[in-house]
């Protein structure tokens, strides 16, 4: 076998997890399952000719992208899963032309003009979101009550606007805004569902705990110090669907524990800020991008400590 | 005594597969090879030069290369027979050009005449190293470091601490876990040679909880050897590269090896069990270190450990084991995760040399980075990985060296958790050796 064609050279290690992108991906979108399938049982049939149209786009503008820039295309569930979270961050009510913009430029602008996956600065889905709310102001924030496959679709306000209409007890409210029966985006409502999807990401080693844990929990300190319902605050908007599927977007996010931390608290006081004090009723989506774009800088200044390094004061 | 300990600050690491397809398997002593190839350069330090000529004839366990050099081990014939020639060999490790001396067998494994064994407790600590010395000992565990240097530290620096490492925690290698199981004595015995010259307060014997049987076999063997009221065993969780000196020390002590420094600057001494059987041999036995336990494995008929005679060619080995099995197409010296790859059976096991693995090539194809953090959450130095190949790839060495990209000891976890597949060991390898080049112009 000396001089054999067949042996090979390899730099080591010669063991790989065999966890690759794709792999993480897939196991995001079945983690999103969970949470789609709410907005379809919650929203009809619409909400998942939403999901459809924005998945779609997504793949088919992916695919467009790479051949434009002369890449190959590999099918890695990373434009599956920026279609579903977009399709799960906006009304059911949405025209599907509409969707289609907005799917189109989270995958062309937000991420395949900064270099693609792994070089885009904003979460894509969320990128797409935010264009879409500043195009169509007007869709974007039209609301119906879930009516499942039955009833013709009763525009509402969501918990987080004014002129919600609050039940008289706290308890049906929380259950409300737990299981998912109130209106909202067509996955953002059932705080159960996104609990398990994201529970399943943690136990998987998918995701980390620590900006979901910083993010919710700074959110709930806040408004509790501020005097608020922090329960409700929690389990209303897309405070969860943020913080477990956005927030945590690895490329978008610090790559340092410490910094993590720091991006899960800054999203959440953002997020308290805009909710209280801003012009809108809710601000997850615009507190992760502007954390989104904090990144590098965080990357920049929040460095571990080698092994064997002093820590500073120790001589 | 018998404690357990866990991976301090448990997010550091990667816990890999296990493939011990040997830990149950005796060791079996190898045929006597018709050749072997003695490298005159087989450890950290200064290589050897020759003491024999072409034609020369040599008895098992000669001295037939030795250095001057304070950092250096001397090798031996490993068989008796005749020098029959020289020949140049790529050295796995280094990638460097090495000589080596070729021995033909004469058949009789005649050995040179063993001087005279004398009690232990009468020795010096000098003869003791230079028993230690003289029989070409290095360290066992990969590093090949000659043994009696690191067995005699600066007189500023006093050794509190000895760990025994018995961890092996790279998958697919046994022979640690073997020689423990079946010379267990000699490792406690080379253990406490070790004691005699360091005379430290603590020694620990570092076992990871996947060779439960080492631990108890070890347990017993202690307590009848009269040794556990100075030795612990520490029973650590498997998980890799936990049998790094670094890590190891850092587990155990609580303590952390400066950057850029050696165990002893925190008082510590990290061997393996199989050097210290080795010592053993040496000190007591009076044996020279011609044979080494060696882990055949992977895509071979038959997995085996095998007592193996230094210089004997990888292509015995494996034909020992009957022969390649399935669609291999990597042999790689040393486990799955620092091993290298070779490029020619007719290499010879040397004295750093654990393991051969048969084993079909992972490569594929490298991605993007899209920044998960796991390269950092596996680094057990607490580096960041990608950003050492971020900075490699742009050409930035400096970067890389503020970086502390010498604190990397290659060890592979990095790369082994990136889902984009990136060789990070590759390019932080092409950086440390752009730098030493950097370096060498100043
Ligand atoms: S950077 Fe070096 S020490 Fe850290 S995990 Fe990678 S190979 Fe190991
Ligand atoms: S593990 Fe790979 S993909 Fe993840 S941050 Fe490190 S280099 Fe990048």
């Amino acid at each position: 076998m000396t001089g054999d064609k067949r042996i090979l050279i390899s730099p080591g290690p010669h063991l790989w997890s065999g966890l690759s992108v794709s792999k993480i991906m897939y196991l995001v979108t079945l983690a999103l399952i969970l949470p789609s399938g709410a907005g379809v049982y919650f929203f009809g049939y619409r909400a998942l000719l939403v999901m459809v149209t924005s998945v779609a786009t997504a793949v088919l503008t992916e695919y467009v992208s790479k051949k434009l820039r002369k890449r190959a295309f590999v099918m890695d569930w990373s434009a599956v899963v920026t279609g579903l979270l977009l399709a799960l961050t906006i009304s059911p009510t949405v025209p599907l032309w509409m969707v289609v913009i907005g799917s189109a430029f989270s995958i062309g602008i937000v991420k395949e003009a900064f270099g693609g996956l792994g070089h885009n600065i904003f979460n894509p889905a969320l990128g797409g979101r935010a264009f879409m709310a500043t195009c169509f102001p007007a869709e974007m924030t039209t609301w119906v009550l879930p009516a499942g496959f039955v009833a013709d679709a009763v525009t509402c306000a969501t918990p987080l606007n004014e002129s919600f209409a609050f039940p008289a007890d706290k308890l049906s409210l929380y259950k409300a805004l737990f299981m998912g029966n109130v209106g909202g985006s067509i996955g953002e409502t059932s705080t159960l569902l996104i609990l398990i999807g994201g529970l399943l990401l943690l136990v998987l080693g998918i995701i980390n705990w620590r900006i979901p844990l910083a993010y919710i929990g700074t959110v709930a300190l806040l408004t509790f110090a501020l005097g608020q319902d922090a329960i409700f605050h929690i389990l209303a908007g897309g405070l969860m669907l943020g913080a477990f599927f956005m927030a945590t977007d690895y490329v978008t996010s610090p790559i340092t524990n410490k910094g993590r931390i720091i991006f899960g608290v800054g999203a959440g006081v953002l997020t308290v800020v805009i909710r209280l004090f801003g012009g809108m009723p809710e601000g997850v989506c615009f507190s992760i991008l502007f954390m989104n774009a904090l990144t590098p800088l965080i990357d920049r200044y929040i460095k571990v400590r080698p092994y064997g390094l002093k820590k500073a004061g120790e001589k | 005594m018998n404690f357990k300990l866990n991976w301090r600050g448990t997010s550091y690491g990667v816990k890999l597969p296990e493939a011990k397809l040997t830990a149950v398997s005796p060791i079996e002593r190898a045929p006597l090879p018709e050749k072997v190839i003695i490298t005159l350069h087989q450890n950290i330090g200064a290589p050897c030069k020759p003491l024999v000529k072409r034609g020369d004839k040599v008895l098992t366990g000669q001295k037939i290369g030795d250095s001057e050099k304070f950092v250096s081990a001397p090798v031996h014939a490993t068989i008796s027979g005749e020098i029959s020639g020289t020949t140049m060999l790529v050295h796995p490790a280094t990638g460097q050009l090495v000589e080596a001396l070729i021995i033909s067998s004469d058949g009789t494994d005649e050995w040179v005449v063993p001087e005279a064994k004398d009690a232990i407790d009468t020795l010096s600590v000098e003869e003791i190293l230079k028993r230690i010395r003289e029989a070409g000992i290095v360290g066992l565990g990969g590093a090949a470091f000659p043994t009696q240097v690191k067995l005699s530290p600066p007189k500023d620096k006093r050794i509190d601490t000895v760990i025994l490492n018995g961890c092996e925690c790279e998958p697919y290698i046994t022979s640690d876990h073997r020689v423990m199981l079946e010379y267990g004595r000699e490792v406690l015995s080379g253990l406490n040679i070790i004691r005699k010259v360091l005379s430290p307060d603590n020694m620990y014997i570092a076992i990871e909880d996947n060779k439960q049987d080492a631990i108890e076999h070890v347990r017993k063997l202690l307590a009848s050897m009269k040794l556990d009221r100075n030795c612990k065993i520490v029973t650590l969780k498997s998980k890799y590269p936990m049998g790094a000196e670094k890590t190891l020390i850092q587990n155990i002590l609580a303590r952390e090896v400066p950057i850029g420094g050696l165990p002893m600057d925190v008082g510590v001494v990290v061997h393996n069990v199989s050097t210290a059987r080795a010592i053993h041999d040496a000190v007591s036995e009076r044996k020279p270190f011609i044979e080494r336990v060696v882990t055949v494995t992977g895509a071979v008929k038959e997995p085996k450990n095998l007592l193996v005679r230094l210089g004997t060619p990888l292509r015995d080995l494996i034909e020992n084991c009957g022969g390649i099995d399935g669609e291999a197409n990597e042999i790689i010296l040393g486990g799955p995760m620092m091993g290298i790859s070779q490029f020619d059976l007719g290499f010879p096991v040397i004295k750093g040399t654990n393991c051969i693995l048969l084993k079909k090539s992972m490569q594929s194809k490298e991605g993007d980075c899209i920044s998960c953090g796991r390269c950092l959450d596996a680094c057990p130095m607490s580096l960041m990985p990608t950003m050492l190949v971020k900075y490699a790839k742009a050409g930035r060495y400096d970067a890389c060296k503020e970086a502390y990209i010498a604190d990397c000891f290659e060890c592979g976890a990095c790369a082994y958790a990136c889902p984009a597949n990136i060789p990070i060991v590759q390019y932080i390898k092409i950086a440390k050796s752009e730098l030493i080049k950097r370096a060498a112009k100043k």
